[in-house]
């Protein structure tokens, strides 16, 4: 099928078998391997990406649905202030999980912002808690995204 | 892949896309479960129906009963809607990540059938009824008849899910949930428990409990009902009746997440203190 659909801001089309897994039509076809494939199965959030605005795991996600919709990936804008604060605090050790991270913590520093609720320690390790990590112990991932929390706020 | 894939626009066109279908025809909704399976080769799709664009199976609305959910209704939307009450809204906060509950939906956690899903033993306590739609026509049947074995249900290949009627809370009625997983979030449960329960002048006047992952399906716990139906709920009836419930109505096995006696034991314990609850 032709999959149209927003990419980073830009319009996009691609042919891909609509079943594809997005995360595969973003890595293969688009060439933004910036997400990364950790279980395939749901289960790590490595692959998490932003559909419409919201976290999901590119892995669970067929082609199809991604049509007309917008997608933001860890090479899109907007994740700065979350970047600099993973960079500060010592959030991102190997990195495959990091990408997947920094785009759960985007999403959920700006559903704090529009239900104005301070992002306290509970609510990010609830909101980070499809996001597995082999190395940090996730001490320093909370740490980053509370730091980005006050600075986005 | 070959599979034939059609997205429809409207509820009209998904209905008519279905009609002389047979049963390899798949319907595609938030994928947490068929894209898993996809990518294990469990399931080869040769004919599917992407339903996730069909906004007319969305939604949550007051109705004369209770609370009308479309069946793509996602389990972040339950737990934010504040038509979303009590038990519902804590079922569908434990079904697993946010990016999970972002695309998991209601229809799709029956669709399933899953005896470890979170949501079915909310729907079967509180009766809730599921409303199936074709191009022929809707048949409505309890959530707890839709449910018919081990990853199987009633719908028929023309069929898909509409929405699901949950029943209001009756005054003087108490629910209770608890989901046991590994880890807090993000698991699949070890034992799943939900109760409906009135009592009125010191007699239960009525209650249903259902259970999941302790056998091949979702199951209502009769012999609960049967123990404590116009008894007065005390300590001792109590425990018998969750014993009872605990030998009778159910059959776990073990398999990578528990043993067989681990659930049972746990379920006991479950029934107790959520009886305590809801029966206090
Ligand atoms: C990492 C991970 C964690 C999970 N954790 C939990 C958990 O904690 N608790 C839990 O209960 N589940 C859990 N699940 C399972 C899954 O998320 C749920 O069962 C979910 O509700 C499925 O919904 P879906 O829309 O994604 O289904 P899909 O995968 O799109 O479909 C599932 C089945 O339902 C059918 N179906 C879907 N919509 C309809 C419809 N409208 N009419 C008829 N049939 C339909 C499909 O044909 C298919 O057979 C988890 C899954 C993953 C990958
Ligand atoms: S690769 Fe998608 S959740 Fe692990
Ligand atoms: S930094 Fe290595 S997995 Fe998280």
């Amino acid at each position: 099928m032709k999959l149209r659909f927003t990419v980073n801001g830009a319009e996009r089309e691609v042919d891909v078998a609509p079943l594809a897994r997005l995360l595969d039509v973003l890595r293969d076809e688009l060439r933004l391997t910036g997400t990364k494939e950790g279980c395939g199965e749901g289960e790590c959030g490595a692959c998490t990406v932003l559909v419409d605005g919201e976290a999901v795991m590119s892995c669970l996600v067929a082609g199809c649905q991604a049509a007309g919709r917008d997608v933001v990936t860890i090479e899109g804008a907007g994740h700065e202030a979350v970047q600099q604060a993973f960079l500060e605090e010592g959030g991102a050790q190997c990195g495959i999980c990091t990408s997947g991270m920094i785009v759960a913590t985007r999403a959920f520093l700006e559903e704090r912002e529009r239900e104005g609720k301070p992002a306290t320690v509970e609510a990010a390790r609830e909101a980070l808690a499809g996001n597995l990590c082999r190395c940090t112990g996730y001490g320093k991932v909370i740490a980053a995204v509370l730091a980005a929390g006050g600075e986005t706020r | 892949m070959n599979a034939r894939v059609v997205s429809p626009r409207t509820l009209d066109d998904a209905l008519a896309e279905l009609q002389g279908a047979s049963a390899d025809t798949l319907l595609l909704a938030g994928g947490t479960d068929l894209m898993v399976e996809f990518e294990n080769g469990r399931t080869e799709p040769r004919h599917v129906v992407d339903v996730w664009a069909l906004d007319e199976l969305r939604g949550v609305r007051a109705e004369d009963g209770g609370v009308r959910l479309g069946a793509l209704t996602t389990c972040a939307e339950l737990e934010r809607d504040p038509l979303v009450t009590d038990v519902l809204r804590e079922a569908a906060r434990e079904v697993g990540a946010v990016q999970i509950k972002n695309r998991a939906t209601l229809g799709g956690n029956l669709g399933t059938a899953s005896p470890a899903a979170d949501l079915n033993p909310v729907l079967f306590a509180l009766d809730a009824v599921v409303r199936l739609r074709s191009a022929a026509g809707e048949r409505e049947l309890p959530c707890a008849e839709f449910v018919t074995g081990y990853r199987a249900n009633a719908r028929r290949p023309d069929e898909l899910i509409e929405s699901v009627l949950v029943p209001a809370r009756a005054e003087n009625e108490r629910r209770a949930f608890r989901k046991v997983g590994t880890r807090k979030a993000q698991s699949i449960s070890k034992v799943v428990l939900a109760i409906a329960a009135r009592v009125d002048g010191g007699a239960v006047t009525a209650l249903r409990a259902a259970a999941g992952s302790v056998a091949e399906r979702t199951v209502l716990l009769p012999s609960l009902e049967q123990a404590l139906a116009g008894r007065a709920p005390d300590a001792a009836a109590v425990e018998s009746a969750a014993r009872s419930a605990v030998r009778a109505d159910v059959s776990p096995i073990d398999d990578v997440r528990s043993t067989a006696r681990y659930r049972r034991e746990l379920l006991f314990r479950l029934l107790k203190r959520l009886l305590r609850e809801v029966l206090a």
